[in-house]
This record gives C-alpha cells, sequence and structure tokens, in this order.
C-alpha cells in the first residue's frame, strides 16, 4: 500500500495539477480550451473525457511499452488513443446527447491534444501502469480545472446562468428594467483567450512566491 | 504660492514620511504643475524642452472644442427630438451635465488603476491616461451606462497598457481598446437607433422623450441599413447630427487639428494620408457603382465628416505610441487606416462605422512598417559604403 502512494507516485498525481499543469505551464491544449468554455456544462464534460482518454490511454500504453517498436510507435499510440476518443463519443451520444451536440468536433479533436501525446511519449513509455495512470488522471484533471475555471467565468458573465439556471435575478436585466446587461465579449473565444491569460498570470505570480520562501 | 505649498508638504511623502503611500500620487501631481527639475547626468541624451506631459495637455486643448461642441449637440439633439426650442445655455447645461458624469468616471477609473500599479511597482504615476481618460468619454453613445464606462476603462487600462508596461509601451490605443470592448460586448448599448440621443431628464433639464421618440440613428447607421439619410451634408459639416460625443461636428475637430498640427504634437504626414486614403477608396467605391448598397454611393467627401472618421484621422491615428514612427512609415499607416475605415464601412453592414477596428487593426501593423523601412534604410547603407 505504501508502495502505491509513494512519494513519487504522488508527486505523478499532483504535479500536473498545480507546478507542472499542463494548459498554464506547458500551455497545451489551448485551442479546446478557448472553443469549448463559452458555457459550464460542456467544458465539465470535456475535461472529464481528457481524463478518462488520458488515464487509460497511459494505461494500455504503459502495458504495451516493451513490446512497441520504437520506429511506429507514434503509429500505435494514435491508434489507441482513437479508438478510447472513439467509445467515450459513443457514450457521450448515448446517454449525454445534448452536451455531444454541443461539443461536435471537438470530442473526435481529443486525439490531437497536444496533452495526450505528452503524456504518452513523456512518461507512459517510461513508467508502469499504475504510475502511468496516476499522472494521466492528473494531467487530465489539470486540464479539466482550468476549463472549468474558464467556463465558469464565461458563462457566469456572458449568459448570467451556470449549468443552465439563471444566476444573475431577471429583474436586474436591462429588458425588466434593470441595469445589467450580459458581456457579450464573454462568448467569444478571444475573451477565453485573455481569461487563460489572467489565470496564467495569477498561477505563476502565486508559485513564483512561493518558490522564494 | 502653489509651489511653496508644494514645498512644504513635499516632506511627508518621501521615504518615511507620514504619507509615503501616496508618493506617487503627490509626484504625478507635482510634474503636472510644474516641469520637473530633473535632467540626465550621464550620457549622451538631448531631450526636447517639452515633456510627455505637457504634450498630453495639448492633446487635451484640442480636444476640448470638439468636447464642448458635444455638449451642445446633445443638447440640442434632446431638444430638438422633443420637438422644443430651447436656449442655447439650456441646450449646453443639459450637455454639460450628461457628459461630465462620463468623465469622472473614466478619469477616477484610469487614474486609480495608474496609481494603485504605481504604488505597487514603485514608480512614478505615467501620465498617459490624461489623453485616454478624455477621449473614452468622446467615443462613447450619450446613453452608454456608467457601470459599462468603468467597466471598459479598467478592461483597457489594464489589458491595453499595463500589462504591455505601461505609458509608451502599449501596442494598442487605449480609448479605441476601451470603444472596441463595449463594442464587441454591449452591441445594443453601443450601436443601433437607440442609444445616440439621451431622452430623460436630468438634473432638471432637458426633455424627457418617450420610447418613439428616441429613435434616432446615426447617419452611417441610416446609410448601412439602406434608409435614406436624413440629416444634410451642412448638418454633418458643423456637427448637429446624432453620434457619440465628441466625434460629430467637422468644424471642431479641424480646430483641434490645427492646434495638434502648429504645435507639431501631430504628425502631419499621419493625418493627411489617412484623409487622402480615405477620400480614394470612396472614390473607387462610388464608381464601382455598387447598385443595392448604399455606403458605397455616399459620396467621398461625406464619409470624410460623418462618423469618426475625422476624429480617428485627428487624435486616434496620430497617437505617437501606437503609430508608426519612421517618416515614411506614417504615409503607408495613415493610407491604409483611411482605405480600411472605408472598406469596412462599404462592405460590412454589421458595422456601420469602421474607423475604430481600421485603426486597431492598424496599430498592430505599425512596428511591421516601421521595421521594414529601418532595414530598407540600413540595406541602402550598407550598399553604399561597400561600393
Amino acid at each position: 500500500m505504501s508502495k502505491l502512494f509513494s512519494k513519487e507516485n504522488k508527486a505523478a498525481f499532483m504535479n500536473p495539477l498545480n507546478l507542472d499543469n499542463p494548459v498554464t505551464v506547458q500551455v497545451l491544449g489551448i485551442c479546446s480550451a478557448l472553443a469549448v468554455t463559452a458555457q459550464l456544462e460542456p467544458a465539465i464534460v470535456m475535461g472529464l473525457s481528457v481524463t478518462v482518454i488520458t488515464a487509460f490511454a497511459n494505461v494500455i500504453i504503459s502495458l504495451m511499452r516493451k513490446t512497441i517498436p520504437n520506429r511506429i510507435r507514434i503509429i500505435v499510440q494514435l491508434v489507441v488513443v482513437a479508438t478510447l476518443v472513439t467509445l467515450v463519443s459513443q457514450v457521450l451520444k448515448a446517454f449525454a446527447y445534448d452536451v455531444s451536440v454541443q461539443l461536435s468536433v471537438y470530442i473526435g479533436l481529443i486525439i490531437t491534444n497536444c496533452i495526450l501525446m505528452g503524456r504518452l511519449e513523456a512518461f507512459a513509455m517510461q513508467n508502469g501502469p499504475w504510475e502511468s495512470f496516476l499522472d494521466g488522471v492528473g494531467s487530465g484533471l489539470g486540464y479539466a480545472w482550468i476549463l472549468v475555471a474558464v467556463g465558469f467565468v464565461r458563462e457566469l458573465f456572458g449568459a448570467g446562468t451556470l449549468l443552465g439556471f439563471n444566476i444573475i435575478p431577471a429583474s436586474w436585466y436591462a429588458e425588466n428594467g434593470g441595469w445589467y446587461v450580459n458581456n457579450g465579449m464573454m462568448t467569444m473565444p478571444a475573451m477565453a483567450m485573455i481569461l487563460v491569460g489572467c489565470i496564467i498570470w495569477a498561477h505563476r505570480a502565486y508559485n513564483d512566491r512561493n518558490a522564494k520562501k | 504660492m502653489l509651489r511653496k505649498f508644494l514645498d512644504r508638504i513635499k516632506p511627508h511623502f518621501e521615504e518615511g514620511g507620514r504619507l509615503q503611500a501616496f508618493h506617487s500620487l503627490f509626484d504625478g501631481f507635482e510634474t503636472f504643475l510644474y516641469v520637473p527639475n530633473k535632467t540626465s547626468k550621464v550620457g549622451v541624451s538631448i531631450h526636447d524642452a517639452i515633456d510627455s506631459k505637457r504634450i498630453m495637455s495639448i492633446v487635451v486643448i484640442a480636444l476640448l472644442p470638439a468636447l464642448l461642441f458635444g455638449m451642445y449637440n446633445l443638447g440640442y439633439q434632446n431638444y430638438a427630438a422633443a420637438g422644443v426650442t430651447g436656449t442655447f445655455f439650456e441646450m449646453f447645461l443639459y450637455g454639460f451635465a450628461l457628459t461630465l458624469p462620463k468623465i469622472i468616471v473614466s478619469y477616477g477609473v484610469g487614474l486609480g488603476i495608474e496609481f494603485v500599479v504605481a504604488q505597487w511597482k514603485k514608480e512614478e504615476i505615467q501620465e498617459g491616461f490624461l489623453v485616454s481618460g478624455i477621449l473614452i468619454p468622446m467615443i462613447v453613445p450619450v446613453n452608454c451606462p456608467l457601470w459599462m464606462l468603468a467597466l471598459a476603462v479598467a478592461f483597457a487600462v489594464i489589458f491595453a497598457k499595463e500589462i504591455y508596461g505601461g505609458t509608451g509601451m502599449n501596442i494598442f490605443n487605449p480609448a479605441l481598446v476601451a470603444r472596441a470592448f463595449l463594442f464587441f460586448a454591449y452591441p445594443t448599448s453601443m450601436s443601433g437607433d437607440q442609444v445616440w440621443v439621451a431622452g430623460e431628464k436630468f438634473l432638471g433639464l432637458g426633455n424627457d422623450l418617450g420610447a418613439d421618440a428616441l429613435t434616432q440613428a446615426t447617419p452611417l447607421g441610416q446609410a448601412a441599413s439602406n434608409v435614406d439619410i436624413t440629416a444634410s451634408v451642412s448638418d454633418m459639416f458643423v456637427g448637429l447630427i446624432p453620434g457619440s460625443i465628441g466625434e460629430t461636428s467637422f468644424i471642431a475637430i479641424a480646430v483641434g487639428a490645427v492646434i495638434l498640427l502648429y504645435t507639431r504634437v501631430a504628425s502631419w504626414k499621419t493625418m493627411l494620408s489617412v484623409f487622402v486614403g480615405g477620400a480614394l477608396v470612396g472614390l473607387l467605391f462610388n464608381s464601382l457603382g455598387l447598385e443595392s448598397n448604399a455606403v458605397a454611393n455616399m459620396p467621398w467627401h461625406v464619409h470624410l465628416i460623418t462618423g469618426g472618421f475625422a476624429f480617428g484621422a485627428v487624435f486616434m491615428a496620430t497617437d505617437p505610441v501606437t503609430s508608426a514612427r519612421t517618416e515614411q512609415g506614417k504615409y503607408i499607416y495613415g493610407f491604409l487606416i483611411g482605405a480600411l475605415a472605408i472598406t469596412i464601412r462599404v462592405l460590412n453592414p454589421g458595422y456601420p462605422e469602421g474607423m475604430m477596428l481600421a485603426i486597431l487593426f492598424m496599430n498592430m501593423f505599425a512596428p511591421l512598417i516601421d521595421y521594414c523601412f529601418v532595414q530598407s534604410n540600413i540595406n541602402r547603407r550598407l550598399k553604399r559604403v561597400q561600393k
């Protein structure tokens, strides 16, 4: 048991959440972070899908790592990832059709998500299945929390709702005689870019201060 | 007397003084009133006799005619829409009362952020916001709520200025970024036909207009939706048309332009080439004869006096920080702003006014234009040496 949660394993899981975050530190997976975060629900679903796919792709590749010929390893990795992506896409279509329509091509495009290939190449090819699993879950969740944070802000200020529920009271709105108007800029990908930039800014400032102590 | 007062309170703001936390505020205020008594001690550095605070003050003075006329025009539009005759002072006071809160909010928020940043980075307050703070209220419609204005100012100062390193380092014109933010974030409050004429009594001045009487489109808005323009050319020239607060009067802007050119604060090359670019592209679209497009068939001289074209050309395109700095580059930079502005007006019905986007777009390319001219200069001289 102690071996399962050794210091290295903990690091494999915790680092991608904070110090080695795939989005804010490695700056990977930005395109989907901008595309799917206009609302909170697709952002959560996307984050979870990537987490599941990264985790299992890591495990599978880690199990096969000694038998994969070096020259064709990228192709093998892609086949594994593509299979998992197809599975997740079918599951979403069966159980969460609306969200899968909203996400449209971006579920399919997880295949090309840089985080996946990065973790497979950099981690799963060198480490055992359990470590790789932790690393995959950590990376996926590290990606997911950025998406959720951006999606939270964008949906709250862009549409006044969270997960489809009205948060900002209807009586505030200008059309009902109030003063508030939703910020249309928040629904544009340009604002997502600025928000991701702000998160990176805050994250770096926080970590730099901790590092100096 | 003022000098004595400043000298007396100065020790409080210096290191160890009671009000040390406010030293940047004091410093900014002192240097605003008096030219700082500091000269560079090392190296070769030739300074003009005039520093950037003085330049900014001249720009603000040049903006005043357009601002004052804009205030009068707000009252004029309100009284005209209500069908009531008012005296000049009634109209002016009404516009003044509506504009003043905007100016206060703009300066308050902008200088507040600058002050916090200056304290935080332990620098002196940068003076750049002096101009932006007065520009922003002048380029928004009168019915823009104050909280939106405050938000836009905060966005512009933080994301268009401070993150690039403050005054003099920004790529984009902060005032235009504030307007672009408002335009994309709150399109219903920034365009259309409901926002240009103030329709409520304010401090007992002006007239209440019903919801129907409020509807007043700008000449460009009318042209974009293929409605006949109701304003006459002379009205547009004088500025008695609905529009953003400071942009309507060509004459008032021309007075400002004369001040800027006479003091050589703005470059005549940029200013002239914006108008040339706009006029040529306007002529081009006239001669193409696009039947269904009313904006394309607008005579070229009307293009130059409606909307924000003149205002942008005189006060925005010539911003020394964000425009091209090489002398030949200024021609190209200005020409492309004018050309793009008219092109956007004509070809994109979604944006009746193209000046904002054209200037922001060319702001982005100004460093590239400069780079090309500097490189070609270097190459030419290198060749001369090698011969």
